[in-house]
């Protein structure tokens, strides 16, 4: 990138004029791009709207094969990553870079619980024979549709894990970062926008632990 | 020199700056295209300007391949018999042709090509907000485009090119290629609406307020509101529709316990706020041109400017409309219906207020301006029988037939492609810093009237006496509807050429343009044609509105004194 500007700070690109306006932009930029999430996800939703108001009895049943005590810890383990993401943000603020690191290496950890977990409940259904749509093949859900809540709900665990997954390598990335010395106080813009769309990541799977877990 | 007191994008408090006047060289020796040279500098160039003229090259070349396909599927129709191509060709050439059409030309066309040349010029930007994201927007579209054509090379695609289901899920063609290639390519229209959404709030030069900012900027605005908000339910709608081909899940299969008519809802969700994402910039453009061959102040600024919003927000509330005959209740169909209306007050508010800048213009009638005539004519035909459309008695009669397929060639090639050849025509002499031949111009926008109504009226009239849409086929009383139709089809494919030959032969001999041939008051006419890497050689400060004809000009080339501390 052309950078002819001899007073710009090194991390300031040629056509921001100052570091501040670079900053609001990104965070802008990040905003709008998390309403666009919101939207995707908002289909899944919709989908799990239409097809709870046709099969609510469905709902009940197939809820109670999800195992509500795993649930609530990945719910867990993922609001405390979330609080790792922002302690690793404030560390960034006040200049402390060991902070910065460690934090962002705890968040990364728990992302990886949060995965383990969750492979463990895939792994679990698919002993079943509880699979998405045409292949389901357990027996033990008492409705002729029931294949139908397993496809939304692999659907919006699926899509949610992928996020989960794209965060984990934009937070090693930032690590990365961290680690070559680049961020600083006077500028920490990627650790800030990474960490709102982690917050978004997991403000979503707050959203679907009670919609498919806590049905009754 | 002077001072000017101006708020700042990026405070927004009151300040007084010192400023002089720069006046455009008219003979520039440094430009964007003088300046990096070579195949892998354009390759990897994050300069608007050129990722600009790289998707309008994409665009032109998507174009091209859907309009032969076009005129290969008129051709087909001139006997009611088959002509010279299978049905199941026939059925081929249309889907490709309309999701070629859709999205690799009309939703990118406008934003994307033309719209990332001059948006930052008119912000008074050196680039838009996120300048890789912009280059990346760029790849993705061509990764998109690579999905696609693997789908052409295998089996192809007969879904027709809204991909219902069940049909879609059992179809042999390779939809699952093509619905990822349109999940990516979303991608690319997300990535530069939020460029712009941010480029427009935070990188606006001293001076640009809100009630400055051109009408164009305003469209471009509503416009990427609707692609971050729209496109990502499409790109959850085709991604379900994959599953469903890959591993059955049943939310849109009756067979499984699904709802086709699920898949409809979503699909136009996106779909039809779509239609206002090719629109709108297109009314950015008309706004534009009509103000400066005019040579006077648009007429209701805020009506065009929160109407292009109004139209955002409404276009997202009509999606119901496409499903007057999937069986929606009844009380969905009427709610939709009076919505639809709801949606051509903002529209008709645009085209009166264009209407009323002409009174007492000095109009000058460059083929531009011959453009924006031909938008208003038939663009308000378009508009029209699309409320015509909305009225349910109607639509039962009129789903389905070519009088839908007219309707809505009227809107999107009457009024999309035309204020594309009118905004391309108005900015080629900024872009390329060479003039076309102003008496083939005229020729040319000639040929595609007569061409265009030739084409398309007659579908209004077999439509209206029940020809059906995608038919193969037909009864002998449609044959002279069918010839007229796919002669003047000819007519706009050489009129279409001859543009091609004109453009091409300003760029080898064309007279030099001068930074300002039309004597615009527009911020991207205060640089040289074609403009510096980074669009102005100093930091413009603007301190009128970008109509305001009754001021002269050098009022509009100011820029801060004081550079050293700016650039």
């Amino acid at each position: 990138m052309a950078n002819h500007s001899t007073s710009h700070p090194t991390h300031v690109h040629h056509h921001f004029v100052d570091s501040d306006q670079q900053f609001d932009t990104a965070k802008l930029g990040m905003w709008v791009f998390l309403v666009n999430e919101i939207l995707f996800f908002g289909g899944l939703f919709c989908a799990y709207i239409v097809y709870r108001a046709w099969y609510p009895e469905l709902f009940q049943m197939a809820a109670l094969e999800l195992n509500t005590f795993w649930g609530a810890v990945n719910t867990v383990v993922l609001i405390g990553s979330s609080l790792t993401v922002a302690m690793a943000i404030r560390s960034a603020q006040k200049n402390q870079m060991k902070g910065l690191k460690i934090n962002l290496l705890i968040t990364i950890a728990l992302a990886l619980v949060f995965m383990v977990i969750k492979g463990f409940e895939y792994a679990h259904k698919f002993e079943y024979g509880i699979f998405p749509g045409e292949f389901y093949t357990y027996d033990g859900i008492d409705h002729p549709q029931a294949h139908i809540f397993f496809s939304i709900y692999y659907m919006l665990t699926g899509v949610h894990a992928l996020h989960v997954i794209i965060g984990i390598g934009l937070i090693y990335w930032i690590y990365r970062r961290a680690k070559r010395g680049e961020f600083s106080s006077e500028y920490y813009t990627p650790v800030e926008i990474t960490g709102l769309y982690w917050h978004l990541v997991d403000l979503i799977w707050i959203f679907l632990f009670p919609l498919l877990y806590l049905i009754e | 020199m002077a001072t000017a007191e101006v708020s700042p994008a990026s405070t927004g408090s009151k300040q007084t700056l010192k400023v002089k006047r720069f006046k455009p060289s008219e003979s520039p020796k440094n430009t964007y295209l003088t300046d990096e040279k070579g195949l892998w500098a354009w390759m990897t160039t994050v300069d608007h300007k050129k990722i600009g003229l790289m998707y309008l090259g994409s665009v032109t070349f998507f174009f091209l391949v859907g309009g032969i396909l076009a005129l290969l599927l008129r051709t087909e129709l001139l006997t009611p018999a088959q002509t010279f191509i299978e049905a199941d060709t026939y059925n081929q050439f249309f889907t490709l042709h309309g999701a070629i059409m859709v999205f690799f030309v009309l939703v990118p066309s406008i934003p994307a090509a033309l719209g990332n040349f001059v948006l930052p010029m008119q912000l008074g930007a050196k680039d838009v907000a996120f300048p890789r994201l912009n280059l990346a927007s760029l790849y993705i579209y061509m990764i998109g485009a690579i999905f696609t054509f693997i789908a052409l090379a295998n089996n192809g695609l007969d879904t027709g090119w809204t991909f219902y289901t069940p049909y879609s899920t059992e179809s042999s063609s390779s939809v699952i290629w093509v619905t990822l290639g349109v999940f990516i390519l979303g991608f690319s229209s997300i990535l530069t609406g939020t460029n712009f959404i941010a480029t427009i709030h935070k990188l606006r030069a001293p001076g640009i307020t809100w009630g400055k900012l051109p009408l164009n900027i305003w469209a471009l605005y509503a416009t990427s509101i609707i692609q971050v908000l729209a496109t990502p339910v499409l790109a959850i709608t085709v991604l379900l529709l994959t599953m469903e081909r890959f591993l059955g899940i049943g939310i849109f299969d009756p067979a499984l316990g699904g709802d086709p008519v699920l898949f409809q809802h979503f699909f136009w969700f996106y779909s039809h706020p779509a239609v206002y994402i090719m629109i709108v910039p297109g009314f950015g453009i008309i706004s534009e041109v009509i103000t400066t061959f005019s040579k006077k102040h648009i007429f209701g600024y805020w009506a065009i400017a929160l109407s292009s919003l109004a139209i955002a927000f409404i276009g997202f509330l009509v999606w119901g409309h496409h499903m007057f005959t999937s069986g929606q209740s009844a009380v969905a169909t009427t709610v939709f219906s009076f919505l639809t209306f709801l949606v051509g007050i903002p529209t008709g508010i645009k085209i009166l207020n264009w209407v009323a800048t002409l009174y007492k213009g000095s109009i000058e009638m460059k083929t531009p301006m011959i453009y924006v005539f031909i938008f208003l004519f038939l663009f308000s035909i378009g508009g029209f029988t699309g409320i015509m459309l909305g009225a349910l008695s109607a639509d039962i009669h009129l789903h389905d037939t070519y009088y839908v397929v007219a309707h809505f060639h009227y809107v999107m090639m009457g009024g999309t492609l035309i204020a594309l050849l009118a905004g391309l025509h108005y900015w080629w002499p900024k872009i390329t810093g060479r003039m076309y031949n102003e008496f083939q111009g005229k020729i040319g926008s000639a040929l595609i009237f007569i061409g265009f109504n030739m084409t398309f009226l007659p579908q209004f009239i077999m439509g209206s006496q029940g020809m059906p849409r995608r038919y193969y086929n037909y009864i002998d009383q449609f044959t002279i509807f069918h010839q007229t139709s796919t002669l003047g089809s000819y007519v706009l494919g050489i009129g279409f050429l001859l543009i091609a030959y004109y453009l091409a032969k300003s760029l080898i001999n064309g007279e030099k343009a001068g930074s300002n041939p039309w004597g615009s008051r527009g911020l991207e006419w205060q640089s040289t044609s074609p403009p510096d890497l980074h669009n102005f050689d100093h930091t413009p400060v603007v301190i009128n509105g970008p109509y305001d004809y009754h001021k002269p000009m050098e009022e509009f080339q100011l820029g801060l004194a004081n550079e050293k501390d700016h650039h």
